[in-house]
């Protein structure tokens, strides 16, 4: 016992320091119950990500009950190219070319929320910036060397690296602030982490399409069972009063 | 006319009389504590795992090219198949979980000594086949841990001598992990290991029933035939299989209701943890999902970090704290065997920790410590320092044994009472 002890109290601090590497992650305050943020998500999706990017588990129809949008103004606005409601989400992208394009085949984004987390889409899709040196004139933050432009720039502008000058040790050395859009999109700041979280909202309803109905059933078969658990515990204390 | 039926059917099949034996009429002791649940736990995990399994197989498609798109469909459009896809994936995480308390019970308190080293052995080759049931129904999804998980775990075939490299392409039915390997596991997943799997349990139900249920005390509640008085006998009816051969003290209960009912509160707990888990956090935080396997399976992509789901990581980090691989693999199959060697390794009279020595306590106390620590270096990413703690540990889990081989043979015990004391 002692020897676990002594073992445990040295291993604690190295798992915290080793916890420490890791691109720091935003928060995703996403909200499963809020339709227009949904809605708003989904119109991105398909405007913005499906050229590349398919949801080939998930059907129109679905998404548009799940989400109250009516299948007519659905069908006018989100589906683009004669899909039927029953459809998958899918593109006309050859995945041969695609990864002659890419590097890699643009992946499916049905689950994606459900690989990544919701944290890791919100923060990446704010991290790019300008690096003149890639092949679209972007990196990312979260994704270094990343195959995928900034598609959102007509909403979010060019983000730069911003740096300020330091004095270290008698010299000036630049260090890095933050990103900071250069302004030419149409959006603050703001409106685009909010336009970005509707998206992450809408792509982590598709990866699980029944979390609200699961705990919706989950909350009335927990109660069920507290009810059956007294039930079954005075039924239990009734038979076992008289064994001494 | 239900009496007539019931007396038709009797005569030509015992169901009554094999009811009554084993499981109405069975005589256990009634000190048996929480502890003495798992066991019916995990049989209720076993055919929860049959019933949705079965559901499960109407709709997945064993093919490499559509077994992921399968599983999507039962999560997405067969009614209900999310809750069924759930309760499986619950469900095996689950059967772990009691199967492994169910095991911690049985060393606390010496289940596994005479006369039950049958019962033990039966439940370890349970252990063993479920083992290989839940791996090969990790790859069934076709995800990047199904595929890359099997990678790592077929391919420590490789490292038996002469034989290894052809029987790694003999279980894989080719080259590489493919959709042939998918296909023949499938069909182990689904019969051939289940079927052994209710085989050996009924095997392990029937040696238990031989020999009586143990209990916290580690008292027998069984003595010679005639060497009880009527006061000291039990006042419970007991199935005459039990009394014609025993007396059985006055300590005892009939299994059903009393067994049962008691069964059943714990039932409830199980319960309410297994739906608040299943319908609120099936993915556990990645542990019983594993996130990665959200991503259909691709053999020119490995993930970053390769993990067995969690109940495999104690041994995946015994794999891996030994440099050379086949001996990484020997100390891993070495630490399920001494596990089933157990009741040769303790050489003690007493069966309790109750009434043995401060070191078997300390002993048992740590090696659960242990066990839980290696899952812990097993299931997260490789970093040096956890190299030197799971070899460190991976030592004391063998120095359990050990020392309990040293130390049980001339033991310091407390006197065992005669009659259970609660």
């Amino acid at each position: 016992m002692k020897k676990l002890i002594i073992l445990l109290s040295l291993l604690m601090p190295m798992s915290v320091f080793a916890a420490g590497g890791n691109v720091h992650l935003d928060k995703a305050n996403y909200d499963l119950t809020d339709k227009a943020s949904l809605q708003n998500g989904a119109k991105l999706y398909m405007n913005y990500c499906l050229g590349c990017h398919q949801m080939q588990y998930q059907r129109y129809q679905r998404a548009f009950n799940d989400l109250d949008i009516p299948l007519e103004l659905g069908q006018d606005n989100l589906q683009f190219t004669g899909e039927k409601p029953g459809d998958h989400i899918k593109n006309a992208m050859p995945a041969e070319s695609a990864a002659a394009w890419f590097g890699a085949p643009p992946p499916d984004l049905t689950l994606v929320a459900r690989v990544r987390g919701a944290d890791w889409i919100y923060t990446y899709l704010r991290s790019f910036y300008a690096d003149e040196s890639r092949p679209f004139g972007v990196n990312n933050l979260v994704f270094p060397e990343v195959g995928m432009p900034h598609v959102l720039q007509e909403l979010q502008g060019v983000p730069r690296k911003t740096l300020e000058q330091h004095m270290v040790d008698g010299q000036m050395v630049d260090r890095y602030v933050g990103l900071k859009s250069d302004g030419s999109g149409y959006m603050t700041p703001a409106e685009y982490d909010g336009a970005v979280l509707d998206l992450v909202n809408y792509l982590v309803y598709t990866g699980e399409p029944t979390r609200l109905e699961s705990e919706s059933i989950g909350r009335y078969v927990l109660l069920f069972l507290l009810v059956l658990l007294v039930l079954v515990y005075l039924l239990k204390k009734e038979y076992w009063r008289d064994v001494h | 006319m239900w009496k007539n039926l019931m007396d038709w059917i009797e005569y030509r099949l015992p169901i009554m009389r094999v009811a009554n034996m084993h499981a109405i009429q069975y005589p256990a002791p009634r000190n048996m504590n929480f502890w003495y649940m798992f066991g019916f736990l995990a049989t209720i995990v076993l055919v929860n795992q049959i019933v949705t399994g079965i559901w499960l197989t109407m709709s997945y498609n064993p093919t490499a090219e559509g077994a992921f798109a399968s599983v999507e469909y039962i999560m997405r459009d067969v009614d209900y198949g999310w809750m069924l896809r759930y309760m499986h994936s619950t469900g095996a995480s689950a059967f772990f979980i009691v199967v492994y308390l169910h095991m911690f019970r049985g060393m606390i308190y010496g289940s596994y000594q005479k006369p039950r080293e049958l019962l033990w052995l039966f439940g370890m080759f349970i252990y063993l086949a479920l083992m290989a049931e839940a791996f090969m129904g990790y790859v069934l999804p076709w995800g990047q841990m199904s595929y890359w998980g099997a990678q790592v775990i077929v391919s420590l075939f490789s490292a038996i001598p002469v034989i290894g490299p052809d029987l790694v392409i003999w279980i894989q039915g080719d080259y590489v992990i493919s959709g042939a390997t998918l296909n023949r596991f499938f069909a182990l997943h689904v019969i051939a290991l289940p079927l052994v799997i209710v085989i050996l349990v009924f095997l392990h139900i029937v040696a238990l029933h031989e020999v009586g249920s143990n209990n916290p005390d580690g008292t027998d509640v069984k003595r010679k035939k005639g060497s009880l008085s009527e006061e000291e006998k039990t006042k419970f009816v007991i199935h005459e299989y039990y009394t014609s051969k025993y007396d059985i003290v006055d300590d005892i209960v009939p299994f059903f209701p009393h067994i049962v009912l008691k069964d059943l509160v714990g039932f409830a707990f199980f319960l309410l943890a297994f739906c608040y888990v299943m319908f609120f956090n099936p993915g556990m935080g990645g542990y019983f999902l594993e996130h990665p396997n959200f991503e259909i399976a691709n053999n020119l992509k490995t993930p970053e970090h390769i993990f067995p789901v969690w109940y495999f990581t104690p041994f995946y980090a015994i794999l891996k704290a030994v440099p050379d691989k086949l001996g990484g693999v020997i100390a891993m199959f070495a630490a399920i065997i001494a596990l089933a060697l157990l009741p040769w390794i303790d050489r003690g009279k007493v069966k309790s920790w109750r009434y043995r020595c401060g070191l078997h306590r300390w002993n048992l106390i740590v090696f659960a410590g242990v066990f839980i620590f290696l899952g812990y270096l097993g299931g997260t990413p490789q970093e040096n320092w956890k190299i030197t703690a799971s070899q460190i540990l991976t030592i004391m889990y063998f120095g359990f044994f050990a020392l309990l081989f040293i130390y049980s043979k001339n033991e310091k015990c407390l006197p065992v009472p005669a009659r259970i004391t609660e």
